[in-house]
């Protein structure tokens, strides 16, 4: 081990079985990609079922996508891609050593549009959802033609929805556990791979919601 | 670090712009009638979409070989989930099931 790496090891930056602070960066990068190698089958095997049941039953289909606003989708859409460019800032905020603050103001903002986006989905449109009676198992009583494959588009919708808010949830968590990290003083233009590797994570939920948007609002054409 | 490709701001500002107008595009396109080119145009600028994010806000354009590895290869594992599956199920009505295999229950009796 070299004199680096060993001030590396004991100033705790660096585990001791990497070489460097750039094997280790590597190492991190390459362990999320692929988790999300995983959950491209996990969602994908969703995807794949929506898909088949879609081809099955497309008027059901097509009157469930109806009944969804695309204006909130659409709101929703923009808010996630501006949280990923404050992610993105806050990763590069740190990888050219901004002052704390920075980083930390804009790990807060993503946070807030990751916020913005829930409130969106659960406040307005799944309780709207609820309203209108929409809601498979709860409250489900749409009594125009196809209703049972409406009912199924539904359970979908829910599915996958309540999976990628999940996800996001669980997103902001780690950013709130970043944000401590960086007020402690821990990223360094040296040391950023956490912030780094969340941010894969954060943009990676983005991508999803990107493609979760035109399947369930806009296929088939409005 | 050294390797780290560090991206200008100008960059994630401009591809923020194009991602924001695609979403708007693809929105838009929605009310435009185009029969099955719905489907295929609003998953074609998802596509795009993604390859913006993956690019340049996940730094897969500055990535190395083995990371270039693990995407491709999840991308590739989803593509055959799909493409076999879709294979079955969207071919079945193609060839007709023969008379003496007995009484036959087809996809869309079930239904």
């Amino acid at each position: 081990m070299s004199e680096t790496a060993a001030t590396n090891v004991h100033a705790g930056v660096l585990e001791e079985q990497f070489e460097s602070l750039q094997t280790q960066h590597e190492a991190r990068k390459l362990g999320m990609w692929i988790f999300l190698a995983t959950e491209v089958m996990f969602f994908g095997g969703v995807f794949t079922c929506y898909t088949l049941y879609r081809e099955m039953y497309l008027p059901g289909f097509e009157q469930g996508s109806h009944l969804l606003e695309v204006t909130w989708g659409a709101l929703n859409t923009g808010v996630l891609i501006l949280s990923s460019l404050t992610m993105a800032l806050a990763v590069r905020s740190a990888q050219v050593g901004l002052r704390k603050l920075i980083t930390i103001g804009l790990l807060l903002m993503t946070m807030l549009l990751g916020v913005a986006f829930l409130a969106i989905k659960f406040i307005l449109e799944w309780h709207h959802d609820y309203v209108e009676h929409l809601v498979p198992g709860i409250n489900f009583s749409y009594t125009g033609p196809y209703s049972a494959h409406v009912q199924l588009f539904f359970c979908f919708y829910f599915f996958l929805t309540g999976l990628h808010a999940l996800h996001l949830i669980i997103g902001i968590g780690i950013l709130a556990v970043l944000c401590v990290m960086a007020w402690r003083g821990r990223f360094s233009p040296q040391y950023y791979s956490s912030l780094e590797v969340a941010g894969l994570y954060w943009h990676f939920v983005d991508i999803i919601w990107i493609f979760l948007f035109p399947l369930l609002y806009l296929i088939g054409g409005r | 670090m050294q390797g780290q490709h560090i991206v200008p701001v100008r960059i994630y500002v401009t591809v923020f712009a194009a991602l924001i107008a695609l979403a708007a595009l693809t929105t838009g396109l929605a009310y435009v009638h185009m029969g099955i080119w719905n489907t295929v145009v609003a998953l074609a600028i998802a596509i795009a979409k993604m390859l913006l994010v993956a690019l340049f806000f996940m730094h897969m354009r500055y990535d190395k070989g083995l990371t270039r590895v693990v995407i491709i290869a999840g991308l590739m594992w989803l593509t055959i989930m799909i493409v076999l599956t879709a294979s079955d199920e969207f071919t079945r009505h193609w060839s007709p099931i023969p008379s003496n295999w007995g009484p036959a229950i087809s996809m869309q009796q079930k239904q």
